[in-house]
């Protein structure tokens, strides 16, 4: 008998959501059925969640795309010889040929969807730990200096350099340093983080390591928003597979040098993924805001030198220490460097996870790789950068993915998502969401953030109720530049993006005939 | 379908106790409980604060700051339900009224229903919406019959 055939089933999130557990089963009982010998490997995802489930079948000529595939499938694909790389209407070609695949630039992501996301051996025969191995013969100054040098900003939304918060880290003198990792992607569009952690979690485990070798840090926590409990159980999986093979623990590959990591949950408050707001949690705290100074850097978690980073910021580091800092910049346009998971959702065809050098348009994305909208009908609107950042018009499409391109436009990257709306967009009551969600998830330390927002849903309820129009406008642009001046942090100052981008470039959903009634709230 | 355990001050006491030695052990031990129970008993505040040496106000305030911790048991069934803006271009709206129209759930409605469909913001699902988690288990392109179909689906 032959050795057994190796096909590939996702085991993201995204690709569960839609029935990969099924496809699994059914493919192994129609295989046992016909006495084919395979092995089921159950992969990340690649990122192409509108063909999810996306099964792979390794043949001599690379691995062979089928998508998207029901349980139901099952029986006609082996009918087909799919176990051979067969022709079926469900056939895609080899992955490798995939043009979504094709035209990406996969750095962080290289090994999403292509391994066995716990197996370690799989990490290893894929490249990876030598990042780790390159960083252990290094000095922490020059794993800092090399992680500088690449231009690493951090990828969950504020884009501070990386090198100079790990140096600040790496210079504070402390009994105790502290490594965080902010996973607590509570953006609407984003996605990234979630499909690397269930993806590929021995990068992030690697990455956390190599921070806390450059800075003297030995212990590390994941702080990972509770509606994500497939990247639980994998992190939590990863990690005890990290400890048992001596990677993680008193000596980490044997050097001496000690790192305890562990997984803490979130309970549900986007708040957290304010990085002092996600402190005060994993102390144990209610989740309110600290003012800064002092930065976390040198007074973090329990007081102590602390770096916070994303999820992809961290994941970022082993290719860098792996291909050298020079290698990751050449990559990337202005003072933004390197590559950007890009992430594709909300109304559209092809959505799904990009990794792409800075610098292209918007319009490539969604119109290109994207398909335009699910509904066939025509963009309205898109929101990028989670719900902070602004709503663009299909006109202003032509921007470049960029930190400082955006911020041109009043408009921000954030962590990358990129939400697509049809013409039956009612911008007016997206603008009232946004208040109405900082209201809701405002930590209610500070007045601007807390009564403003309240405030805020308010005022758009009488605006849209036509009552005195032009003053409550007005009062509402008031309202706009005193939370975005005066708000301590980004949840409060941040929340005017998309009110006044809807407010600005589609004013016609403000300026309706009066509704017939006042809403609740205005009343 | 899970089926929780009445809660037991005893059994609370031992899960308190062999987490206190975490560092910042609180949102680890009222996760700990509510996986056991289904919820976190009130009186289970003070000997959290005599535990970890916090004030019961401290204890009080971190549970009810979360939207996660429920204090009183949880209905037989939670539908989570994302009404975040990558949804909401899927027509997760249209989700919430026709669930209310059509069936007769009414979201984030807490009343004395048996199986509860809740709020969240943001499932990571985005371009597969309208998306819902239920028992752990993510679902994908979600409509009004489906969740309710989940929402019946106690036996």
């Amino acid at each position: 008998m032959s050795e057994a055939i190796r096909i590939f089933v996702p085991i993201d999130a995204a690709a569960l959501s839609v029935g990969a557990d099924a496809v699994a089963q059914a493919i192994a009982r129609e295989a046992q059925a016909r006495s084919v010998a395979v092995e089921i490997v159950r992969n990340g995802s690649r990122g192409l969640l509108w063909l999810e489930p996306m099964v792979e079948v390794e043949t001599l000529e690379g691995r062979i795309a089928y998508g998207p595939v029901a349980a139901r499938d099952a029986a006609a694909l082996f009918e087909a010889g799919f176990h051979k790389g067969d022709v079926h209407a469900l056939r895609l070609g080899p992955v490798d040929e995939l043009d979504w695949l094709k035209r990406q630039q996969r750095l962080t992501f290289e090994r999403v969807g292509v391994t066995d996301p716990l197996s370690l051996a799989d990490y290893r025969a894929h490249d990876g730990l030598k990042g780790l191995e390159r960083a252990l013969s290094l000095t922490g100054a020059e794993i800092v200096e090399e992680v500088r040098e690449s231009g690493l900003r951090g990828r969950g939304g504020a884009g501070f350099p990386t090198g100079i918060k790990w140096k600040t880290v790496h210079d504070a003198s402390a009994t105790q340093k502290y490594i965080v990792c902010n996973a607590d992607e509570g953006d609407s569009g984003t996605f990234a983080d979630r499909m690397l952690m269930e993806g590929d979690p021995f990068l992030l485990i690697e990455g956390m390591t190599i921070a806390a070798i450059a800075v003297g840090a030995t212990r590390g926590y994941i702080y990972l928003r509770s509606e994500y409990p497939h990247a639980h159980k994998a992190l939590q999986r990863a990690i005890l597979k990290a400890r048992n093979a001596g990677l993680l623990g008193a000596s980490v590959l044997g050097s001496g040098k000690a790192f305890e990591l562990e997984v803490r949950l979130g309970a549900g408050a986007y708040i957290c993924g304010e990085e002092t707001s996600l402190l005060e949690s994993l102390e144990g705290k209610r989740a309110i805001v600290r003012a800064k100074p002092p930065i976390p850097a040198l007074q973090g978690l329990f007081g102590k030198p602390t770096i916070v980073n994303n999820v992809l910021s961290f994941a970022a580091v082993p290719w860098i220490l792996t291909h050298g800092a020079k290698a990751y910049a050449d990559y990337g346009m202005g003072r933004s460097r390197g590559t950007l998971p890009v992430q594709l959702g909300g109304n559209v065809k092809r959505g799904g996870l990009i990794e792409l050098a800075f610098g292209i348009s918007l319009r490539e994305i969604i119109e290109d790789m994207g398909g335009g909208t699910l509904s066939g009908r025509p963009i309205r609107a898109v929101q990028v950068g989670g719900p902070l950042g602004a709503y663009l018009t299909a006109q202003q499409l032509d921007t470049p993915m960029d930190y400082e391109a955006l911020a041109g436009i009043k408009a921000m990257l954030g962590h990358g998502g990129i939400v697509v709306f049809d013409d039956s967009v009612d911008m007016a009551k997206q603008a009232r969401f946004a208040f109405e969600f900082c209201a809701k998830e405002s930590c209610g330390k500070c007045t601007p953030c807390r009564i403003g927002a309240t405030r805020g849903v308010e005022l758009v309820d009488k605006i849209i109720a036509g009552h005195e129009r032009p003053k409550n406008l007005a009062v509402l642009r008031d309202l706009n530049k005193l939370m975005t001046d005066a708000s301590l942090c980004a949840m409060g100052g941040l929340t005017p993006m998309p009110v006044m981008s809807a407010l600005n470039h589609f004013f016609e959903d403000f300026d309706r005939p009066p509704a017939e009634r006042l809403p609740l709230a205005a009343e | 379908m899970v089926h929780y355990p009445a809660w037991d001050q005893d059994e609370a006491r031992s899960i308190v106790s062999g987490l206190s030695h975490l560092e910042g052990a609180t949102l680890p031990i009222l996760h700990a409980l509510q996986e056991e129970f289904g919820y976190v008993d009130p009186q289970v505040v003070p000997l959290i604060a005599e535990v970890l040496n916090l004030s019961r106000a401290d204890v009080h305030g971190t549970i009810s700051f979360y939207h996660d911790f429920r204090t009183a048991p949880p209905p037989r069934r939670i539908v989570k339900l994302c009404r975040a803006e990558a949804c909401q271009a899927l027509g997760c709206d249209t989700v919430v009224e026709e669930l209310a129209r059509e069936h007769g759930i009414v979201v984030d409605d807490h009343g004395s229903q048996e199986a509860v469909v809740e709020t969240v913001y943001c499932l990571g699902n985005c371009a597969l919406g309208p998306s819902a988690l239920i028992e752990g288990e993510l679902i994908g392109r979600a409509n009004a019959d489906r969740i309710a179909a989940l929402c019946g689906a106690r036996q």
